[in-house]
């Protein structure tokens, strides 16, 4: 089943997600992609992730295709304008690529090359509303396209915004997406769920599905290093603790994942897994939730 | 007003060393006003050169303006037979006056910054890009062109953290001053509005007015 017919199904969706790395080396991605394979609807692949310079996302969304997988191709705005955004989707469609996620991507400084020249010509909205144009058959300019996509779009949310201003201008964007044409959105990594839930009250009357992100906790060090540096992303004090006084950290680690899973289970549509190296535990781990 | 910082003295220094005799010229506008090249400023810049050179001759003068053809002619007599011109204007006034005096090389003194204001005493901070197409009746006064990080014209990104924008604590998020203008103006159904493409300025800029033209050409 492809993931538009998952998302169209009305199951819960799982999706899980791989970064390319710095260089042409994919054997580890690959192997991480073949473990999940069979228990995901599709596996996103990100775009030079925290603006950190690296192999890019639509070759790898290439050969998932080729392993039978079905990709969710990240396009960020960061790095193309209109011309390299509208040419990218149709290449990437070209490729076998069927999913799209629209991100404004983060700046440059956030990378490991800070001083490059930010482009962000379009945004995450625009760019909704250019997959759309394509899909109709037309370019942004309203040219006609011998050949076109039926690219599935999809955007993120970040549910854990740190005030109210910064909260209704998530969900005022995340109303604009929609109209934009996304069909499902992501959520950032989620730990407290009685904030998920009060986002998803607030967003109950959209026309969409939604993804409850969750980033497996790799250790102690990281989840303060989240607290302090990525925003929308705040670990409680208790998990961290469980996980420090854990003699298992990876088995505490899948623990808190099972329980905010089947915390979220009944308030949204399905679950964005993000593993980041982890990828073997995800099989356990949806294996403990019966999915 | 335009934001500038002088250069460090030792490429001032690598900029003049060809040179024995030069015209220091200040900028009686903005860079009087952001403290960058002022009077004041020409009197410190000029002995700092003398001091690491001796034999060095700075001559001083500040015009008003060194962007406008009435207050660059009034430096003609003055230079005379100096090798080179150090500017302290910004880089309008820089390109101006050597426009004037094609036969002098002009050498900036200052690095332009931006267009901006004093936010506190000491601190400057940009706020127009001067992108063609003015929006701030739609953002609550607040250029989102120019004051957040990506130039964002539908919404924030979602980088924000506490208030700042992801790329520093010291800058804030543009979109959250534009959400908390527009909550005080009672006008927050703008952040709502048609999402907009930016159709960039082609560069360089040129503005034509036919009004203006045909008086001068009659
Ligand atoms: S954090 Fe705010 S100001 Fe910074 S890039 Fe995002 S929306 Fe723009």
């Amino acid at each position: 089943m492809s993931f538009r017919q998952a998302l169209e199904s009305g199951k819960f969706l799982v999706t899980a997600e791989v970064g390319p790395g710095k260089g042409t080396d994919v054997e580890h991605l690959l192997k991480d992609a073949q473990i999940i394979k069979d228990r995901v609807d599709a596996i996103n692949v990100t775009d030079l992730q925290s603006s950190v310079m690296r192999l890019g996302s639509m070759a790898v969304c290439h050969m998932l295709t080729d392993m039978g997988i079905d990709p969710v191709f990240q396009v960020t705005c960061r790095d193309r304008n209109r011309l390299a955004l509208q040419s990218d989707l149709l290449s990437g469609w070209a490729l076998g690529i069927r999913n799209v996620l629209a991100l404004t991507g983060d700046h440059p400084t956030m990378g490991d090359h800070p001083r490059a020249k930010p482009v962000f010509d379009l945004d995450s909205v625009t760019l909704l509303e250019v997959i759309g144009k394509l899909n109709s058959g037309l370019d942004m300019s309203g040219n006609e396209l011998k050949g076109s996509p039926d690219l599935l779009p999809g955007a993120v949310v970040n549910p854990g915004a740190d005030n109210e201003a910064a909260l209704d201008l998530q969900i005022i964007k995340m109303e604009k997406k929609i109209e934009a044409g996304a069909k499902f959105f992501q959520t950032q990594g989620v730990y407290d769920l009685d904030a998920f839930e009060k986002f998803m009250k607030r967003v109950e009357g959209l026309n969409t599905k939604v993804l409850v992100g969750i980033i497996l906790l790799k250790s102690v060090g990281m989840a303060r290093y989240m607290n302090k540096n990525v925003a929308g992303v705040f670990v409680p004090e208790p998990l961290i603790q469980e996980l420090k006084k854990a003699e298992d950290k990876a088995q505490a680690s899948m623990n808190i994942a099972i329980r905010l899973i089947k915390g979220a289970k009944d308030l949204c549509d399905g679950v964005h897994i993000m593993a980041l190296g982890w990828e073997s535990k995800i099989p356990p781990i949806m294996d403990e939730i019966g999915l | 007003m335009i934001i500038a910082e002088q250069k460090t003295l030792a490429e001032i220094q690598e900029m003049v060393a060809p040179y024995r005799k030069i015209l220091l010229v200040g900028c009686g506008t903005c860079m009087t006003f952001c403290s960058a090249g002022g009077p004041e400023e020409v009197n410190k810049l000029a002995d700092a050169l003398v001091a690491e050179n001796k034999d060095m001759v700075v001559d001083k003068t500040t015009t008003p303006r060194q962007c406008a053809e009435k207050f660059i002619d009034r430096l003609k007599d003055k230079v005379g037979d100096h090798e080179a011109i150090l500017s302290m204007a910004c880089g309008n006034g820089v390109q101006a006056v050597a426009s004037r005096f094609p036969d002098k090389p002009v050498l900036p003194a200052l690095n332009t910054q931006f267009i901006g204001v004093e936010q506190e005493k000491g601190v400057w901070t940009e706020n127009c890009l001067a992108c063609g197409d003015c929006i701030l009746w739609r953002t609550g006064g607040v250029c989102p062109v120019t004051r957040c990080a990506k130039s964002l014209l539908n919404g924030a990104c979602g980088g924000a953290s506490e208030g700042s924008c992801e790329v520093s604590k010291d800058r804030p998020c543009a979109w959250q001053e534009i959400y908390h203008a527009l909550k005080r103006l009672n006008m927050l159904h703008y952040l709502k509005g048609k999402p907009q493409v930016k159709d960039w300025p082609i560069h360089p800029g040129r503005v034509v007015r036919e009004d203006l033209r045909e008086i001068k050409a009659t």
